[in-house]
Order: structure tokens, then C-alpha cells, then sequence
């Protein structure tokens, strides 16, 4: 496990749970990335307005994080172009039939302690790690 | 306004969090999720630690926000009211966990890691977003009504 890294995980995990609380408790709402996202893009109301602000808040956060060098530089992405898009398409397409992602469900939801939110990542995490298994141990292997 | 500040605010907390634990990185997430390197050494539990830290500071910050009447700038805390488990929730839960699978992106790491400019993450981001706006076209709720009605 050469590449485990215990104490960032922990401090930017925290961050993020942070984030998530500070949206709560001042606007009351779920910092739920895929739920913002989605209604930011395809707007239902004047709430737009506070869910664009949480995306560029989201990039502009990472961006000082790397800048201050408390983040890495640069990022490392394999995919090939039909994976992006394949990939992206599910992830919008899944994340909202099933009403969340890994913050929204994974975080708030284990929070809320939702048998709901439980079940979800359960699932997506299983079929997450299968997905990886199949690309890098019956394919790639 | 102020929603948009706090919103801003609480966005900026986030993605910092994603970018300092790494989240934001595909490979890192691959390396968590690539459970068959195990018996290799070559798996990274990392983002379990990060499930655990962000937990630590949600769990009570929520106890306390059900002890407030309500929120700094809003009406009314909108917490969420499902508690069932149905056929959309797993199957959405599937679908979503192949495409994070495939690249290592899901929704929260992929805008954010838009801040490294690569143009792969652009083409993640915008086929996330099709893929958004052909779920509400297709399988999503009604929007027949007028706008006033809703």
C-alpha cells in the first residue's frame, strides 16, 4: 500500500464534510453534487442561482488548494475519448434515476443514517469495483 | 444573494477537500476502487479514510443543524424524506458505479478537477451533463406544468 496516504485523506475528507454542513446550516440544503448539478444545468426556478454558485465554488476551491500546494499539481487520467464520454453519459444518466452520487448518498446520506442512501452506495461502489475489476483483470489482465 | 455567497463558500470548502485528499484525481479513485490488486499490495484504501473524515465532521454538524429552527439564509431545512429502497435507486446506483468505474469521475471530483484544465475532464463533464439531460427527457418527472404551478 505505497500509495495510501492516511493523513490527507483524512484532512480533505473533513474539509468536504465541512462543505457539506456549512450548506446545511446556512442555506439548508443537501450538498448533494449530482442533484446540484443536474438542476443547475436544466433550471426549475430562481434556485439556480445559489447551485452555480456551489460549482464554481467546487473549482475554485481545488484550484487554490493546487495553487497553495496542498494538492497535487496535476492529475492523472487514463481513459481513452469512447470512455469519457461512455463513462460520463452513465454517470450523469445513473446518478440521476438513482437520485445521488457519492456525496449526496455517500456522505449526507450515511450521515442521515438513510437505509436509502445506505443501499445506494452499496451498489454503486460494488459496481464500481466489479467495473474496475473486468478493465484491469479479465481485460486487461 | 446571501444563498449565493454561503453556496460559494460552502462550494469552496468542498473543493478543497476533493483536491487535498486527492478525490479529484481519477487514478487515486481507480486505485481505491481496484479491489483485485489486494492480494498484489498495490490497493489504495484511501478513500474509505476520506468517506470517514468527511463523516466525522458531517454527522455532527447535521445533529446540530435539526437542533436550529432554521437555516442562516433559508426558509426551511430541506432534508431529504425517502427512506425506500426501489428499482431506479439500484438501478441508477449500477449504471452511475460502471461509469465511475470506467474513468475514475463521478460528479463532485470531475467539476471539480475542471480547476487542472485538462481537456479529458471537459469532455467527462459535458458528457455527464448529457447524459443529466437525457435522463430528465426520458425517465425524469413531468414538466408539463406551468411554471408558476410548481
Amino acid at each position: 500500500m505505497d500509495n495510501f496516504t492516511p493523513v490527507s485523506a483524512l484532512i480533505g475528507g473533513a474539509l468536504i464534510g465541512a462543505g457539506i454542513v456549512l450548506l446545511m446550516i446556512a442555506n439548508g440544503r443537501i450538498a448533494g453534487v449530482s442533484g446540484i448539478l443536474g438542476r443547475a444545468v436544466q433550471p426549475d426556478g430562481p434556485e439556480w442561482r445559489w447551485r452555480v454558485g456551489f460549482i464554481v465554488g467546487l473549482i475554485g476551491g481545488a484550484a487554490l488548494a493546487s495553487i497553495a500546494g496542498v494538492a497535487p499539481a496535476a492529475i492523472e487520467i487514463t481513459g481513452s475519448l469512447p470512455l469519457l464520454i461512455g463513462g460520463g453519459l452513465l454517470v450523469g444518466f445513473g446518478t440521476q434515476l438513482g437520485s445521488g452520487c457519492t456525496s449526496g448518498h455517500g456522505v449526507c446520506g450515511l450521515a442521515r443514517m438513510s437505509p436509502r442512501s445506505l443501499a445506494a452506495t452499496g451498489v454503486f461502489m460494488a459496481s464500481g469495483a466489479a467495473t474496475v475489476f473486468v478493465m484491469r483483470h479479465v481485460i486487461g489482465g | 444573494m446571501r444563498q449565493i455567497v454561503w453556496a460559494v463558500l460552502a462550494g469552496l470548502l468542498f473543493g478543497a477537500g476533493l483536491a487535498v485528499s486527492q478525490m479529484a484525481n481519477p487514478a487515486k479513485v481507480l486505485a481505491f476502487l481496484d479491489i483485485g490488486a489486494i492480494p498484489s499490495g498495490g490497493w489504495d484504501p484511501s478513500l474509505a479514510v476520506v468517506l470517514v473524515g468527511a463523516l466525522i465532521v458531517t454527522f455532527p454538524g447535521f445533529v446540530l443543524a435539526r437542533r436550529l429552527n432554521k437555516p442562516l439564509v433559508a426558509e426551511r431545512f430541506e432534508w431529504p424524506t425517502r427512506r425506500d429502497i426501489d428499482v431506479r435507486l439500484v438501478a441508477g446506483s449500477v449504471l452511475f458505479g460502471v461509469g465511475w468505474g470506467l474513468v475514475g469521475y463521478c460528479p463532485g471530483p470531475a467539476i471539480a478537477s475542471l480547476a487542472w484544465g485538462r481537456v479529458e475532464t471537459v469532455i467527462f463533464v459535458l458528457a455527464m451533463i448529457a447524459g443529466m439531460v437525457i435522463w430528465r427527457r426520458t425517465l425524469g418527472p413531468k414538466t408539463d406544468a406551468p411554471v408558476s404551478a410548481r
